[in-house]
């Protein structure tokens, strides 16, 4: 179809590619070749080849183990959170209210807000003396934990969603703004009341958004660590202790035939979500063709 | 419509700005305790900062009784904090400026010619976009210890100008400026780098600024990097550094965090109107199959 194209505007197109090819290559691609070496051996200089036996190591490792149980569950219920309370603000939104434009951009505004500014916030407030204890004390309930408990799963999701939520709401309510008014009509007509109206007729037009909306999720909340980081340092309690702190600590130890390994079970792992996210992107868009 | 809808509006309203005014918080926290003398500071969060033994219960305060600019003066005074400020700026800037570049210049390429190599090319920038930091970053700091540039601001900047989150951002959204345009302009006498600049580029002014705003954003918070990548503690950046002085000097840390604040702030309000554009239309969207 393209072959309209001369062979000049070819080769000229791809000089337009040869920056970020040529770094994406030598920054990742290419020592990737290096991990899985590294992986495989007992030590990073002169070591012999050892198999599995740093996999198996890694799977005992009981740091790793919560660390990526820990992230697993972040990953999970922050995806999921993430549409359905995106998607819920971005409905509210449709109604006519005043000020919808000033409310969209008081969401938004977290996204800017460095995770270095914001930690002294989260320490007044998540602090054992901070203020939500004092709130839940007026009220007359326990004390909560929030760096040594479960509930610190808990904080981390209510950063993650504060920070992140307002850009989904952002592209949910454009998404939305661009289902055809016909077809809301003719839902109208048919009689349908608004559920079946928001699952029948715009749900459809919002697929190729949400999984945009998922794929952007699954990359914050890798990027929540920062957060967790700066509130609680390198070794935080066993419900704060993500995959990252596991990594950073790995490399300050030096032990890199086991740092590789974890990479590369991180690199399977993420590899098999995003290749069920680009299927899903495809289905999402040849549904919308055919449909 | 009538009375329940006006009902229904009213509660909507006040619920959603309620969760707005919930959002905006932490950012008018920080601002407030930057105006607050060092004695309101003690008395409002004492019982965190301060003596361990004080137990006067935590008060939010959104309005400073005595406003004062006492910290920013200390602030000023501080010169670890300024260099720290400018060693920020440099990176992040660096990285925003060549990242954006090199993103939109390989979108181009992507744009320009359609070919099977090139679509696996980018489904395999699809890919390295979702992986999280901790997996690049075991090879960043590989091929930075082979370069030469470990503990070099280089080693930052660089693997930061060639992220892939850019590169797929404009290639979705340059895929829909009009081929016939291009051609149009070609067959006019223009070479392709003049079609990129004055065609293509004009055309994707919103998804360009919304790219270098999130790289921005992301980068001046930049915090696993720097841990890995700089040993030297004074090459480090702001992001990393904040948290230590929140702990050592609670009365400066409001202002310190309040003024890192700022270039972030000053770019959001500038950009916002492109970041809402941008990033919109940057996954095929339903919009796409009307026209």
């Amino acid at each position: 179809m393209r072959n309209g194209l001369s062979r000049g505007t070819r080769f000229r197109s791809l000089l337009f590619l040869f920056p970020s090819l040529l770094g994406t290559l030598i920054f990742f691609v290419i020592p990737f070749g290096m991990i899985i070496y590294y992986a495989l051996v007992s030590k990073p200089v002169g070591g012999e080849f050892v198999g599995f036996s740093n996999f198996i190591r890694l799977f005992h490792n009981r740091a790793f183990l919560v660390g990526f149980r820990n992230t697993a569950v972040l990953c999970v219920s922050a995806v999921t959170l993430s549409v359905m309370l995106a998607l819920g603000l971005s409905v509210l939104l449709e109604n006519a209210l005043p000020a919808r434009g000033a409310l969209r951009t008081a969401f938004l505004c977290p996204m800017f807000v460095p995770a270095a500014s914001v930690v002294l916030v989260w320490t007044v407030l998540f602090h054992h003396n901070g203020a939500i204890n004092a709130a839940l004390a007026a009220i007359g309930l326990d004390p909560v934990d929030w760096f040594h408990t479960w509930w610190g799963s808990l904080m981390v999701l209510l950063m993650y969603l504060w920070r992140n939520l307002g850009l989904y709401v952002l592209l949910f309510t454009s998404a939305l703004s661009a289902v055809p008014e016909e077809l809301i009509g003719m839902a109208n007509l048919d009689g349908a009341g608004p559920v079946r109206r928001f699952f029948t007729v715009k749900l459809p037009y919002l697929a190729p958004t949400m999984v945009f909306v998922v794929m952007l999720s699954l990359i914050y909340s890798m990027k929540i660590f920062r957060e967790v980081y700066l509130l609680t340092g390198s070794y935080p309690y066993d419900h704060l202790y993500l995959l990252q702190h596991f990594m950073n600590n790995t490399f300050m130890s030096m032990d890199y035939p086991k740092l590789c390994a974890a990479a590369l079970v991180l690199l399977t792992v993420m590899g098999a979500i995003t290749a069920a996210v680009f299927w899903l992107e495809d289905r999402v868009g040849r549904d919308l063709e055919n449909g | 419509m009538g009375k329940s809808g006006f009902l229904r509006r009213l509660f909507v309203t006040v619920l959603l700005t309620l969760l707005a005014l919930l959002f905006l918080a932490p950012m008018v926290l920080t601002v407030a305790g930057s105006f607050m003398p060092g004695e309101e500071l003690a008395g409002s969060y004492g019982a965190i900062f301060g003596d361990e033994y004080m137990k006067d219960p935590v008060k939010l305060k959104f309005i400073p009784e005595k406003p004062t600019v006492e910290q920013y003066g200390k602030l000023a005074g501080d010169k670890s904090y300024a260099a720290r400020f400018l060693v920020s700026a440099l990176y992040t800037v660096s990285i925003t400026v060549f990242g954006t570049a090199v993103s939109a210049l390989a979108a181009y390429g992507f744009t320009r010619y359609r070919s099977r190599g090139r679509r696996l090319t980018f489904l395999g920038f699809s890919v390295l976009m979702l992986m999280p930091y901790q997996v690049t970053l075991v090879p960043n700091y590989f091929v930075s210890k082979w370069l030469g540039t470990f503990d070099t601001p280089l080693a930052v900047i660089l693997p930061g100008v060639f992220s892939a989150f850019g590169v797929y951002l404009l290639t979705k959204y340059m895929a829909r400026v009009p081929k016939d345009t291009l051609e149009a302009a070609r067959l006019d006498g223009a070479g392709e780098f003049r079609l990129f600049t004055r065609i293509c580029l004009p055309q994707c002014k919103s998804a360009v600024w919304a790219v270098a705003l999130l790289t921005f954003f992301d980068n001046w918070s930049m915090v696993e990097g720097p841990l890995i990548l700089l040993r030297d503690e004074s090459a480090r950046p702001l992001s990393v550094y904040l948290s230590r002085l929140n702990a050592g000097e609670p009365g400066m840390a409001f202002a310190a965090a309040a003024v890192y604040m700022m270039p972030c702030l000053a770019l959001f309000i500038f950009g916002q109107r492109h970041l809402t554009e941008g990033i919109n239309s940057s996954p095929k969207t339903a919009t796409d199959r009307k026209t």
